[in-house]
């Protein structure tokens, strides 16, 4: 490759980002613009008798009143589970829920206004933990009534082949364990926030901070009752999503409802308590972990019981439930393997998708019960693991398809960089090294709604300036997929950056892209984008080979020229666009991505299928205080297998990212409640990582070239904050003996763990 | 409302404000200048980051009353549409930022640590960014990327 593909490339909005230019959807302002007030649930679950909206209807400042009863209409961001309304209808289900709205002149008339409104609430009994949600309840009791035997369980899944339970009767070596994970949140920096223009010719503009356009385009023409093709959705520079903005949100549906009431511009933009109260984030878990191997080490079974506590809305749960043990079937071969994950609803903010969706903590209890493994034999980790690793080209025992796979490669690099085999079980007590590989899906196989269309298509236009623009829904939310779609038509056409540009995320404008989750957007987009180019070239050559009579194999497209080998043919790019122009002018050539079909045929085959999967092998360092338990990662080694790194600078970010975010899981990051109300809805008191608090890093990129992936490519955005929490709870253990079992891994925890020992 | 003059990025104008907002508040919303971002609204994150006097102040903890009659520059007013700061460029160059949302504040923190700080240690660039929040970068290419602005600013 000789274009910008494979090469470190900064973003193409760096500068717009590092000067504040960059408008995101709170900086966007329109004439005559009304502000939304959201009137929240004092409850956690309560019967609305009366919703008195009387004493606001009269208030000058106020140009419109909602409530659920105005749009009652369900939605979710699965078809399956659209349990979800933009204000609560007949009763509430979290404190926080949204009751009531305004719409008024100023962000201060907004919130002083819609505290006029009155509710009266009639409370019901309240489910906060998932023990209470498994147990039947009275039917006015439950959370939704669309739940089963009259419990509060949302979703169970659960697969299972060659009964791994008989295994654990006579297998030689048998580990089971139970592991208990707080529920933690995105935490990205820009808060939600949406616009919603109603235009003169009945058509509905939303500007919106997400991470998926296109659901939000569907879920609104449901919720409103408005055609979809009057329906514009548009996503401009976005302040990070993490999963945490990839469902459509009750404030985007009152937003849009409130700006067709009033037909005036409205925004609503969230405090950073009520992004916390919004949450969505990886759901609270329990687990119950069981493996085994015969004497040499070989995984012989898994089988694993979890339970998820999912709030009081659906989300992406379902698929959650399955991503808890299907993921499991990598990177290890493991033949006999079952799995069982409860959803419970409870009346708590709904739970979702987060990066890494649904596999970080059931990651975290098989890597901790690997290690217990390897002591039992008194073997070394790395090896145990490297016994055990699934080759290239194969399927799973749930048939998951393998293609490349650079996992052995990931664990041969962190160890040798970490001098492992030296230093592993030989550093003094209070300091330790361990160990952890990751798995991660490369794009969902199959789209959400099921549909015949493609995953994503991408435009490239060439008109006669010589400037490409790329069309394309894909979602930029800091990733760096703008900048992608610019080094891929760059290199296709052997042309400087600065000839393309992009129109990006607007389902009016841009071809349908199902948005920035699943880790789906380099391989399934770039798959696309490079098509389109290359369509692109083989017109424009096919114009050239005409009029100069030359064959068209015979021309290249590099440097900015285009040309033959042996000179006969020496164009300039803007030369070549010219001929290509001649009497048809601008031009547009589409690509588009679709899975291949993939799977078994029984029920709960298609969770888990991608067309391609990454992996990760992590060593981290640590040293932990035993007198305070304290513990502090001096140091990761992070190597991840992405294929192709095409551009190197954004695949580090994505590994120093998820390192910086897997540890504040680890260590410090805990969705807080008491009694359903979150406690820590804010950075005090929920703590992030800061620079202070962030190890060093050694970060390799592995590139196993995927058969399927654009140049090789696979993803790097979720797979590597697997490997990273277990990494740092097994080098607890080689630190100071104990195994930590419940995260976050608070110094108290370790304190009474390592005064248990004694 | 009070009328007051405010010195902003070197010009000075007129704007009518609530006694008791932040001057985070009156940049973005009276002045338009929302180059400065609102993150968490309560101190815990940097994204706000401005210069008061050429000290960085938290935007969100500063009363506009309070800026009457200093000099306050933002994120708009740095590079004055000209030419990066170095701090800017290598924060581009390196991927010192992905979603770009707290950079603002970045940039606002390590141009005054910078003049103040000529030769920092890795170490001591880390201690400098400790109230600026970023859920992206995990800080590595951060402060890399200031250790190498302030290289440049030596040389």
């Amino acid at each position: 490759m000789s274009g910008p593909v494979g090469k470190a490339t900064p973003y193409i909005d760096g500068v717009q980002k590092a000067t504040g230019q960059a408008m995101y959807t709170d900086d966007f302002r329109y004439p005559n613009m009304l502000y939304v007030g959201l009137l929240r649930s004092s409850y956690a679950h309560a019967k609305i008798k009366n919703i008195d909206i009387k004493a606001v209807e009269a208030d000058p400042s106020v140009a419109a009143v909602a409530i659920g009863k105005d749009i009652p209409v369900s939605f979710g961001v699965l078809p399956i589970s659209p349990d979800e309304n933009a204000m609560a209808v007949d009763k509430v289900r979290y404190v926080g829920e949204i009751v009531a709205a305004v719409a008024a002149e100023s962000i201060e008339a907004a919130q002083k206004a819609v505290q006029g409104i009155k509710v009266k609430y009639e409370p019901i009994r309240e489910f906060l933990n998932p023990a209470d949600s498994l147990e039947a309840c009275a039917p006015d009791e439950q959370i939704h009534d669309h739940t089963k035997n009259g419990k509060n369980i949302h979703k169970t899944a659960e697969l299972r082949f060659n009964d791994p339970e008989k295994e654990f009767e006579s297998a030689d070596f048998v580990r089971k364990e139970k592991f208990k994970f707080a529920g933690v949140t995105h935490a990205f920096t820009e808060p939600h926030s949406t616009i919603a223009i109603w235009n003169g010719d009945e058509t509905l503009t939303v500007i919106s901070a997400t991470q998926v356009p296109h659901y939000l385009h569907k879920n609104l023409s449901k919720v409103l009752g408005l055609p979809i093709h009057k329906i514009q959705v548009k996503k401009p520079t976005l302040g990070g999503g993490f999963g945490g903005k990839s469902d459509p949100f009750a404030h985007e549906m009152i937003t849009a409802y409130l700006s067709m009431k009033t037909k005036r511009p409205v925004k609503c933009t969230f405090s950073r308590e009520e992004v916390f109260i919004t949450n969505h984030g990886r759901h609270p878990t329990d687990i119950d972990m069981t493996v085994s191997c015969d004497k040499t080490g070989k995984i012989s079974a898994l089988d694993t019981d979890v339970i998820i506590d999912g709030g009081a809305y659906g989300s992406f749960g379902v698929v959650t439930s399955y991503y808890n043990g299907v993921l499991l079937q990598g990177p290890y071969k493991i033949d006999k393997f079952g799995f069982r994950t409860r959803r419970t609803y409870t009346n708590k903010p709904q739970c979702g998708a987060m990066r890494g969706h649904g596999a970080v903590n059931p990651r975290y209890a098989v890597e901790v019960v690997l290690d217990m493994l390897a002591h039992d034999l008194k073997i070394d980790p790395c090896d145990l693991r490297m016994k055990n690793f699934l080759p290239e080209n194969t399927l799973t025992v749930g048939q998951l398809r393998i293609t490349s796979n650079g996992v052995k490669e990931c664990l041969e690099t962190v160890r040798k960089k970490s001098d492992w085999n030296e230093r592993y079980n030989k550093l003094p007590y209070g300091h330790g090294l361990g160990v952890a590989c990751g798995f991660f899906i490369s794009g969902s196989a199959l789209p959400i709604i099921w549909n015949r269309y493609p995953q994503t298509v991408v435009h490239a236009k060439l008109d006669f300036d010589g400037r490409i623009v790329m069309f394309s829904g894909a979602s930029d939310i800091g990733q760096g997929s703008d900048t992608m779609l610019v080094q891929i038509a760059a290199e296709e056409l052997g042309i400087p950056m600065d000839f393309v540009q992009v129109e990006a995320a607007d389902t009016k404008t841009t071809p349908v892209d199902l948005g920035s989750y699943s880790s789906r957007v380099t391989f399934m987009v770039g798959n696309a984008a490079k098509m389109a180019v290359e369509k692109v070239r083989k017109e424009i050559a096919k114009a050239i080979a005409k009029e100069k009579g030359i064959a068209i194999d015979s021309i290249k497209f590099n440097d900015g020229k285009i040309f033959t080998k042996d000179e006969t043919l020496d164009l300039s790019w803007v030369e070549g666009v010219e001929i290509a122009m001649a009497g048809r002018g601008a031009f547009v050539e589409s690509g588009f991505y679709i899975s291949p079909k993939l799977g078994g045929d029984f029920k709960g085959s298609g969770a888990g299928l991608s067309p391609a999967y990454s992996f990760g092998a992590f060593i981290s360092e640590v040293v932990v205080d035993p007198e305070t338990g304290e513990v502090n990662v001096e140091k990761i080694w992070a190597a991840h297998d992405c294929g192709k790194a095409l551009n190197p600078l954004a695949v580090e970010g994505q590994i120093e990212g998820s390192i910086h975010m897997g540890l504040g899981q680890a260590l410090s990051e805990d969705m807080r409640y008491v009694k359903g109300q979150i406690m820590n809805a804010n950075f005090f008191d929920y703590r992030i990582p800061y620079s202070v608090d962030t190890p060093e890093m050694d970060v390799t990129i592995i590139e196993s070239n995927d058969g399927e992936g654009p140049y090789g490519a696979k993803e790097a955005g979720e797979g590597p904050i697997h490997p990273v929490l277990p990494s740092i709870g097994n080098a607890i253990y080689d630190a100071v003996g104990v195994r930590m079992c419940e995260l976050p891994i608070t110094p108290d925890k370790i304190f009474t763990k390592i005064k248990e020992l004694k | 409302m009070e009328k007051v003059e405010l010195n902003v990025n070197g010009f000075s104008q007129t704007v009518l404000v609530d006694s008791s907002e932040t001057i985070l508040d009156t940049l973005r919303n009276r002045l338009y200048l929302t180059g400065t971002k609102k993150c968490c609204d309560e101190g815990t994150c940097g994204s706000c980051t401005v210069h008061l006097d050429g000290k960085p102040v938290l935007g969100c903890l500063t009363p506009t009353m309070r800026c009457v009659g200093k000099k306050i520059v933002t994120i708009e007013g740095i590079s004055a549409g000209e030419d990066l700061h170095p701090v800017q460029k290598h924060l581009v160059k390196n991927l010192g930022l992905q979603c770009g949302f707290c950079t603002p504040g970045v940039v606002m923190t390590a141009v005054p640590y910078l003049e103040n700080n000529p030769d920092p240690s890795i170490d001591e660039i880390k201690n400098s960014l400790s109230g600026n929040l970023c859920r992206c970068t995990g800080y590595k290419k951060i402060n890399e990327a200031i250790q190498s602005a302030a290289e440049e600013m030596n040389s």
